[in-house]
């Protein structure tokens, strides 16, 4: 079993260089820096892919791709963003901050880090590539709802054992998580003295744990339902396909904290630096967070209020959806008193915090008038569910993301990011991410549905503001990468503190951080 | 010497411990399969119709003053090489009493060929009280090439059925099972084909 060998760490023997560096490599902060750049080459690829439906969308009329391309893309834009750009991108996260913040010298399975890491070239590999076989890559939508998914062709196949290989990945990477945070904090690091994004990644590892095992469960339904002739979702032989919906949203609701999780963790971190202050009502957000992770296993069906479910059912799920907005307006309201009366300053990594819990609670509210079963019946699959989960996947977790590269960024590499490249990078960026989803809003409610190439000519204004907005947003992101590309090669030295007096461990070690970093623990007041 | 040297037993109870939930969820991914029929089967909540015997239904009485129109639809899902239709496209019944109605199916291929096929009930508050004492939907019904067959269901609308439900309409959906049905030996068992005017209803 590949435990942490602490006197391998403690040798300093010469490391491998080049290529085999990284792939050899055991160290949090390597293993960190790949899921960092794995994440934003998929970002770049999903974002290609998001594109080119935007450029379809353009006008009514179908003059770019072929629909069936067309709903290539959309399937692969989804799989490529959640499993190729925000999962990995929060492990990156995770790899790098959590041994630091706990005061841990490494992650405490560090092969097992390596190898949850190199799963994932593979498997995007084989999911990129189902876009070349005959007939095509996956085209049923990321959800892969059964019985479309089972006539699908080859490609089918092989996304389902790139989901195999993800969540194989991602387990392992969430019991390593678990591992870490249990049994190798510093002397005097209480559970309830670890920072919050600690906590919102133990919680999330749990998830993980509980979830992406169903997730495989359910593909590998389908698998033998397409090849074995076993019939869970075929009526012909007594399967039923709306059990699919069930399986996979037990699956999928939890999946979608996942993805928000460690994104309220950053910005958590970020807001009381900026702020001056301590994170206000830590222990509410420690039980908001658990909360919303409990409750999250209980309102799978409201993505599918459609079916034909009995009114119990309907009412059921209504209200316990939207009794998640309680802990999250917890967290909403901890983080605006956090911000009260603070000395507060606005450093790119701040400002994307606050856009964050501005447009993030944008997407809370039309997640509330989604949850609403009778007005559900209008919004279903309409683009107003697009803009729903954009402005909480995007400006949530993505823009979480930014804000929290550009937080550690100094720490990462001992240089300070290009400030007034940072905040145009914040302000194209944000501007053009509302250009391109909040008219969509507009969309759904007027009944454009979501995953088709072509649309009525009422809707052409709105899908030309957001398609304008979508290009906008695609070229701000190369400012990003030239941030950080410049970072990495130079600049302004970094303190160790980097920030004014900033709360947590990953401070008290030099910029940039030493490629081991508490060896030996130490000691938490 | 790290913290990590002096903890690797706790960390193999806690790896194994989390390894052992990883399959455990796994595993409870396919339980969740007859998990919800089970758990729809409870509460009621699967808007499924339910069976009954005849003795039962005798015993209900019927509720005279009120008619209740049922609605028949059929159709053979693409696969199945099969023209399937109803008899009669509705009929007005009285809750409680047992009806029976008919639909004819014919194999329009030439060879033997299985079907199942799942009924459905709407609106779906109405699901709970339609049931039925014989169905051709209850077993794999077989069809020689090119023939013809008249399909058999007789049903009971209870009588505790919403006054706001007015009528009914039970569709039935073929599927092709061959794919699901071991070759069997022999051919299945006709049914009865032969009608009774049991309790025709009102026709209309």
């Amino acid at each position: 079993m590949a435990t942490a060998d602490a006197a391998h760490h403690g040798e300093h023997h010469a490391h491998p260089t080049g290529i085999l560096r990284w792939i050899t490599t055991t160290n949090h902060k390597d293993i960190g820096t790949l899921y960092l750049l794995f994440s934003l080459s998929m970002f770049m690829v999903g974002g290609l892919m998001a594109l080119i439906i935007r450029a379809e969308l353009f006008q009514p009329g179908l003059q770019v791709v072929d629909p069936h391309f067309f709903n290539q893309m959309t399937t692969m834009h989804a799989l490529v963003m959640i499993f190729g750009a925000v999962m990995p991108g929060f492990v990156g996260f995770a790899n790098w901050m959590l041994p630091m913040m706990i005061g841990a010298p490494d992650m405490a399975l560090p092969r097992l880090n390596n190898w949850s890491f190199w799963i994932l070239p593979f498997a995007f590999t084989m999911l990129l590539s189902s876009l070349l076989t005959a007939g095509g890559g996956p085209a049923s939508g990321w959800t892969l709802y059964a019985p479309l998914s089972i006539q699908g062709g080859m490609s089918v196949d092989m996304t389902i054992f790139a989901i195999h290989m993800m969540g194989v990945s991602s387990i392992l990477g969430a019991i390593n998580v678990i591992v870490t945070i249990f049994n190798m904090r510093a002397p005097g690091m209480t559970l309830l003295k670890m920072p919050l994004f600690v906590w919102t990644w133990l919680i999330t590892a749990f998830l993980l744990i509980a979830v992406m095992p169903v997730l495989a469960g359910v593909v590998t339904m389908l698998l033998t339902d397409r090849h074995f002739d076993t019939a869970f979702f075929n009526p012909a032989g007594g399967g039923d396909p709306v059990m699919f919906q069930h399986i996979f949203w037990f699956f999928g609701h939890p999946e979608v904290y996942i993805l928000i999780l460690p994104a309220f963790g950053i910005i958590s971190e970020i807001i009381p630096t900026f702020s001056r202050k301590p994170l206000f009502g830590y222990t509410t957000m420690v039980l908001a967070t658990a909360g919303i992770a409990f409750l999250s296993f209980i309102v799978w069906a409201h993505h599918m209020f459609t079916v034909g479910m009995p009114l119990a059912g309907e009412l059921f799920f209504m209200y316990s959806t939207m009794l998640i907005a309680v802990p999250t307006g917890v967290k909403v309201f901890n983080w605006v008193s956090t911000m009260w009366r603070g000395a507060l300053t606005f450093e790119t990594p701040m400002l994307f915090a606050i856009a964050v819990v501005f447009l993030f609670t944008i997407g809370g509210f039309s997640g509330l008038m989604l949850a609403i079963t009778p007005a559900d019946f209008q919004y279903h699959d309409t683009y107003f569910v697009v803009a729903h989960f954009h402005y909480v996947l995007f400006s949530g977790s993505i823009m979480a993301m930014m804000g929290g590269a550009y937080y550690w960024l100094p720490k990462w590499t001992g240089h300070m990011y290009d400030e007034k490249l940072g905040k145009t990078h914040f302000w194209l960026n944000t501007i053009f991410f509302n250009i391109t989803f909040f008219p969509q809003h507009f969309l759904g409610l007027a009944g454009m549905p979501r995953r088709i190439p072509d649309y009525a000519l009422q809707f052409t204004e709105f899908n030309v503001i957001s398609s304008i907005g979508a290009f906008g947003l695609g070229l701000s992101q190369l400012l990003f990468v030239y941030v950080v590309i410049k970072c990495v090669r130079g600049g302004e030295k970094a303190s160790d503190e980097v920030w004014e007096q900033p709360r947590g461990l990953e401070w008290t070690v030099p910029s940039p951080a030493p490629y081991h970093t508490f060896e030996t623990p130490p000691r938490v007041a | 010497m790290t913290a990590a040297a002096q903890q690797p037993p706790a960390n193999r109870r806690l790896i194994l411990r989390l390894v052992l939930a990883v399959f455990a969820m796994f595993g409870f991914g396919f339980a969740l399969v007859p998990l919800y029929d089970v758990f729809c089967d409870i509460t009621g909540l699967n808007g499924k119709t339910g069976v009954t015997d005849s003795r039962t239904v005798e015993a209900t009485p019927i509720d005279k003053d009120r008619w209740v129109t049922v609605e028949f639809t059929g159709n053979a899902a693409s696969g199945l090489p099969w023209e399937f239709r109803p008899t009669v496209a509705k009929m007005e019944v009285q809750p409680g009493a047992l009806t029976r109605a008919t639909y004819i199916a014919r194999n329009t291929s030439n060879r033997t060929v299985v079907g199942r096929a799942i009924p459905s009930v709407t609106p779906g508050e109405a699901a709970a009280h339609f049931k039925k004492t014989e169905c051709f939907c209850f077993t794999e019904q077989y069809l020689d090439a090119g023939e013809t067959k008249e399909m058999t269901v007789q049903f009971v609308v209870e009588p505790d059925i919403p006054r706001s439900v007015n009528t009914i309409t039970l569709s039935y959906a073929f599927f092709n099972a061959e794919k699901y049905v071991k070759q069997k030996t022999g051919k299945a068992k006709h049914q009865d084909t032969k009608l009774e005017k049991a309790h025709p209803g009102k026709k209309s």
